[in-house]
């Protein structure tokens, strides 16, 4: 028994949501969805867990203000505290709200930027990459489903009955 | 599958439009040779984009003499110009974040050329500080870098430090944003492609996207977040660029007023600068159906709401000048000492640019005219630039001991940097035309079914076939 990728092709977001229902409860697994744009719903129809890079986020942004308060702190209190326009820097504390400002740029900087790389990362996508779509059709208006099984017949069958326009077969 | 979208909101797209119809209009641009007026608009964006450069060679060589800068009138014509251009900076990332967080659906035709639009301007705000230095080959020293000066720190209770920061994170994060929103729509490119050489190059620059369930959802979350950061960004950006002047004691800019009203020009001027690139893009790029009437009417409300915030900042400024009593504030910007002094034409040129034209939008029917639309969005940008030379000019002008009192000119040189600055950003705003997908695609077609006009159509019909 040797297992087969089998693509399934949809030519409209409602018919694959439709179709994924009906795989849901006919218990065939999907590997993977390819569509043009984030269709609502497909995450829940395919039991996608909640995304943490929003948690990511709030990290980053905790960093970005730990590292603008210890660089100002260590710049202006304690390498080489300097009196500018009788404006005397004593303690971290009395500068504060001079800080403010560059804290939260800090942080909306950190935040930002840290959470596109874990993007990239979680997706490994790179600059030059090789496409991750098996059909470019998938990027225009094609929906592409693909799935993984040693019963081929059923699947592909499951997939004409569910309004697939193509159906193709992979070793 | 609902789809319903109430009748009485306009369609946003317009025609019978298939989702792949969505994409051969808008990859369109990159696909075919340039028209002979966007050769003509290039030449003449880059003739003066080059004579700016030769004046800004000829300043750094020369030295900042060769500006109209007098010892009383120490900023003038080089500030205006970044403020200016930092407040057109303003509309994009307002348009791409904080309407995202209001799920306003008409930015999804808008924002992309919006954000470019923000993204250009930026790069020739940052010009007229770096120029103004003088040295520009030492300007990295306003960033916080060991160095060899005794650890010579830079002074973080400056403004102009904090707009060091602010101006950089505000690039680079509207950078990001604006990528990030690209890949998909580079990746659609990528997949059309039939040239090797193109196809490289948004391979190269979709970064290999597929647009797999987990990454969309993925992206869906990016894209929140990053309007959620993006948006007190846009607000502290140009509080802080006010703060260059309200942190002063020179009378007329030591005001707590600054920062909203800085805020709500930034907006009135972007928005300005949006309509006038978006009425001229929608004919010569075809997207007519993308950016329809409705787009351009919500547009000129914003307008209407930010100018009239500014001309209530105006007025009270004017009233307070005048009721203090004070003679240092009857020489401020926003006096009776101003309306009829020597810069009388300046401060009533701000007036008519920028409240009394701007009314005209009250009427629908030139709210809704792309001709008018245009004219007056000419009109805003022009008094806004007038707003920021009346602030800096006006206010130094009348130095605190009469005998410094004096006049600002121009030179040839400083017009000549303004203009060239002009040039670039459009020679940057015409190649980004060619190259880039100029409306999110990928997300338009979200909207495709709610708010296209052949399936609201079908809605109402269905509506019948149920009741």
């Amino acid at each position: 028994m040797n297992t087969k990728t089998i693509y399934g092709l949809y030519a409209d977001d409602d018919d694959l949501l439709k179709a994924i229902k009906s795989f849901n409860n006919e218990g065939i697994a999907i590997k993977e969805v390819y569509t043009p744009f984030p269709v609502h719903g497909l995450d829940k129809a395919l039991g996608l867990r909640k995304t943490r890079i929003s948690d990511l986020a709030f990290f980053y942004g905790v960093y970005g203000f730990t590292l603008a308060s210890v660089m100002m702190w260590y710049m202006m209190n304690h390498d080489w505290p300097q009196d500018i326009g009788g404006k005397p820097s004593f303690t971290f504390f009395e500068n504060l709200p001079a800080f403010v400002p560059i804290m939260f740029e800090m942080v909306v900087f950190c935040s930002a930027h840290l959470m596109s790389l874990t993007f990239l990362v979680r997706n490994k996508m790179y600059p030059g990459a090789k496409p991750q779509n098996p059909d470019p059709r998938t990027t225009d208006d094609k929906f592409l489903m693909e799935i993984e099984s040693n019963d081929v017949e059923k699947v592909k069958s499951a997939f004409i009955d569910t309004g697939a326009e193509e159906v193709t077969i992979k070793d | 599958m609902s789809h319903y979208e109430s009748q009485v909101r306009d369609p946003l797209i317009i025609g019978n439009k298939s989702y792949h119809d969505i994409s051969v209009d808008i990859a369109y641009p990159i696909e075919h040779k340039a028209g002979k007026l966007w050769w003509i608009a290039f030449g003449l964006a880059m003739v003066t984009f080059l004579f700016g450069v030769g004046c800004i060679a000829y300043t750094v060589g020369t030295g900042i003499g060769v500006w109209g800068l007098n010892r009383t009138i120490g900023w003038a014509w080089d500030i205006t110009n970044f403020v200016w251009w930092i407040g057109i900076g303003h509309a994009g990332t307002l348009i791409s974040a904080v309407l995202l967080l209001f799920r306003q659906r008409w930015r999804m035709s808008v924002n992309r050329s919006a954000e470019a639009m923000t993204i250009f301007a930026v790069v020739q705000a940052a010009i007229f500080p770096v120029i103004h230095m003088g040295r520009p080959w030492v300007g990295y020293w306003v960033f916080p870098i060991p160095n060899q000066f005794g650890s010579f720190w830079i002074n973080f209770n400056s403004a102009l430090l904090w707009d060091v920061f602010a101006i950089s994170t505000y690039f680079s994060v509207s950078v990001v944003f604006w990528y990030m929103g690209l890949i998909p729509d580079f990746a659609m490119i990528r997949d059309r492609a039939k040239k090797p050489f193109s196809k490289k190059i948004y391979s190269f620059m979709s970064m290999g996207w597929g647009g797999k369930a987990k990454h969309w959802q993925r992206h869906e979350e990016l894209s929140l977040v990053l309007a959620g950061l993006a948006t007190p960004l846009v607000f502290s950006v140009h509080t802080i660029v006010s703060f260059d002047f309200s942190t002063s004691v020179i009378k007329g800019w030591h005001s707590t007023v600054y920062p909203p009203y800085f805020v709500a020009g930034a907006i009135f001027s972007g928005f300005a600068m949006v309509q006038t690139l978006l009425s001229v893009m929608r004919k010569v790029l075809h997207m007519e159906d993308y950016i329809t009437r409705g787009h351009i009417e919500v547009m000129n409300k914003v307008i209407l709401v930010t100018g009239g915030m500014v001309a209530v900042a105006y007025a009270s400024e004017f009233y307070v000048g005048w009721y203090s009593g004070s003679r240092y504030e009857d020489f401020t910007y926003f006096s009776p000492g101003a309306a009829v002094g020597p810069y009388w034409w300046a401060f009533w040129a701000l007036i008519t640019c920028n409240i009394l034209i701007p009314s005209l939008l009250w009427f629908r029917k030139i709210r809704r005219s792309f001709f008018w639309t245009f004219i007056i969005s000419l009109v805003v940008n022009v008094g806004m630039w007038f707003e920021r030379f009346d602030i800096i000019v006006v206010n130094l002008s009348r130095d605190y001991l009469p005998g410094g009192w004096t006049m600002f000119m121009p030179t040839i040189i400083d017009v000549g940097i303004f203009i060239g600055t002009i040039g670039f950003f459009f020679v940057l705003y015409l190649l980004y035309a060619r190259s880039f997908p100029v409306i999110a695609q990928a997300e338009l077609k979200t909207i495709l079914k709610t708010s296209g006009e052949f399936y609201k159509k079908q809605h109402t019909e269905d509506d019948h076939h149920e009741h």
